[in-house]
């Protein structure tokens, strides 16, 4: 699996469906080898982004490239990229061994070798005492490992996933995601997962590129991300994050990094609304002036040690490097 | 609630069989109908050469109208399912289909006959084209006007479920076949046919049954010349040999649950009912 990982590159790559705009001229160059998480809202214009890097969406403006090739006009099937549908789309009439061999068999390869082929992907996803069963007969993780081996087996650069969590409860969904990351660095292709799960994002993603109203908000390692949101969207969507505005402009400040003292000492005063026990954490809500709520992450035994109830006065403290000024 | 349900069942149904049933055990005279248990209807039945031609006859026209519906009925159900792409219009070409049912079977049969007469439309049409001389006397009054007419009747009966059947499958499927690289034909062959089996065999049974239960048409449209195992029922029934008529509706009754107990074999409807 050492082949050289091709890197796949947006150009100003625009979708219109009539007037409204699903993306708007984005650029991005995928790290090769990667695994990228495509977060945002829904209808924020990621799962339309997929789709044209896979081929099912015609680009109706810019470019994409891989390996510096311009694919925008290929059918799916020639870009080298293969796509996980967020259902798994697995053909319900054929068995668990004829679906991985799907795009062999359209390809024309002879039947013992698809099969050979086939059963070589299904070891990889760990599925190879299941080969003759129907997709309604498995489970939904073992389904979604048959999607998997199915969109591998062309040995694609970019295997491209879309929302392929949603569909599973949330201790698999965990289970699933090691799973996920395990097999990108053992394969060392690039990954693009659509989710609009922050902390799916966070788990997996080696890069992150936040999505909003059809543009990019902002691209970036997971912890770029996480500890330097630019925008008060992203600061509030990848959560664990306050916005404040305070005089000197729009400030984020991580949960975390707020500390709440009884005495008016603190950069702010407040007057607690809520108190949440987290286990390990305990998160104090707190209203400060100007009608804005400040959450504080307050570690359980210190919070225990110098308890507040709702309705307490308290300051709020934090270090002034821990705020982080946002541009919108 | 099963109990008003079953009553009429039996009442209709079931009762009229036992009854047809009894009566194709029973001896009939030129002047009289007795009560009897006898084989006599069904040995003559199986020994007279005009029964094997007529089955024949209906397994003919059963088999060349199912061709032709099938062909025409999966294309505009193929069409109306994948080609349009918004659901009004689905919905506004379907019901466009069934507008040819408005009227009754026989005026749309009988129709055709001024079309395809002698003297008919097609006739003087073909000839004013210059493509033919003389008028196609097989166009009316022979077996390729039956088969015209079945399939004029009979194709929306294949359209309906395999449509339904059709829009069922999910799009997902047919974005994951392209993304393996299968082509048009690819994708119809390897993932919408046999998706839409049971569509295709509900479809079957209709038009097989009907197509094997059906006199009128034969009638009409072969001008008599030609006979279908339903004209033999109707013939006797017109000579009021009850018995005879009920041996015979008997054996197709049977021939026709062996047909679709063979095609059920094949294919598992139960998802779609």
């Amino acid at each position: 699996m050492a082949a050289p990982t091709k890197e796949l590159e947006l150009v100003s790559v625009t979708k219109r469906y009539g007037a409204t705009v699903a993306v708007d001229a984005i650029n991005h160059r995928f790290q090769p080898g990667g695994y990228a998480c495509l977060l945002g809202p829904s209808g924020c214009g990621k799962s339309s982004t997929l789709r044209m890097i896979a081929g099912h969406e015609t680009v109706t403006d810019g470019a994409i490239l891989l390996g510096g090739a311009d694919i925008s006009d290929l059918p799916p099937a020639k870009r080298g990229t293969a796509m996980m549908f967020q259902n798994y789309a697995l053909f319900p009439h054929l068995s668990v061994a004829d679906n991985v061999a799907f795009s062999l068999k359209m390809r024309g390869d002879d039947k013992p070798e698809r099969l050979k082929k086939a059963g070589e992907m299904l070891e990889l996803v760990d599925l190879s005492n299941l080969a003759d069963r129907l997709p309604d007969q498995l489970s939904g993780g073992q389904q979604q490992r048959v999607a998997l081996a199915r969109a591998l087996i062309t040995r694609p650069q970019v295997l491209l996933l879309d929302e392929p969590l949603s569909a599973l409860d949330p201790f698999l969904r965990i289970r699933m995601r090691g799973e996920l990351r395990k097999l990108q660095r053992e394969l060392g292709i690039s990954f693009v997962h659509v989710t609009h799960g922050q902390d799916e994002a966070l788990a997996l993603a080696d890069e992150i590129v936040v999505m909003n109203n059809a543009v990019i908000e902002q691209a970036g390692s997971a912890r770029d991300v996480f500890n330097a949101p630019t925008t008060a969207f992203v600061a509030q969507f990848i959560g664990g994050h306050n916005v404040i505005a305070l005089p000197e402009g729009l400030f984020a400040i991580r949960t975390d990094a707020v500390g709440i003292s009884r005495s008016e000492t603190g950069s702010l005063q407040g007057a607690v609304t809520a108190v949440e026990y987290q286990g390990a954490h305990v998160s104090v809500s707190a209203q400060i002036a100007g009608d804005q709520q400040v959450s504080a992450l307050i570690p359980e035994n210190t919070f225990f040690n110098n308890p507040m109830n709702p309705g307490d006065q308290v300051g709020l403290i934090w270090e002034e490097t821990d705020l982080h000024k946002l541009t919108a | 609630m099963a109990l008003p349900i079953m009553a009429v069942l039996v009442f209709f149904l079931v009762l009229p069989i036992i009854m047809i049933v009894t009566v194709s055990f029973w001896q009939a005279t030129e002047f009289s109908i007795i009560p009897a248990f006898d084989l006599e209807n069904y040995e003559f039945l199986f020994g007279s050469n005009v029964t094997y031609r007529v089955f024949f006859n209906t397994f003919k026209y059963a088999f060349i109208t199912w061709v032709f519906t099938l062909s025409i009925g999966f294309t505009v159900a193929y069409f109306l399912a994948f080609h349009i792409r918004s659901l009004t219009w689905q919905i506004a070409l379907f019901l466009l289909c069934t507008i040819p049912f408005w009227t009754s079977n026989i005026i749309r049969m009988i129709s055709w006959i001024p079309f395809l007469g002698r003297n008919g439309i097609a006739n003087s049409t073909l000839i004013s084209w210059g493509v033919i001389e003389e008028p196609l006397d097989w166009l009316l009054f022979s077996d390729f006007a039956v088969i015209l007419a079945f399939v004029h009747l009979y194709t929306l009966f294949m359209v309906v479920p395999i449509f339904n059947t059709m829009m069922r499958i999910d799009k997902s499927l047919i974005e994951a076949a392209r993304d393996a690289g299968a082509s048009g034909a690819q994708i119809l062959w390897n993932v919408i046919i046999p998706l839409t089996k049971p569509g295709i065999m509900i479809g079957t049974i209709f038009v097989v049954t009907l197509v094997m239960g059906d006199f009128i048409t034969v009638r009409f449209m072969s001008g008599s010349r030609s006979a279908n195992v339903g004209r033999l029922i109707s013939n006797d029934i017109a000579l009021l040999a009850y018995p005879s008529a009920s041996a015979t509706a008997v054996v197709l009754l049977l021939t026709v649950l062996i047909v679709i107990g063979l095609m059920l074999r094949f294919v598992d409807i139960r998802k779609e009912l």
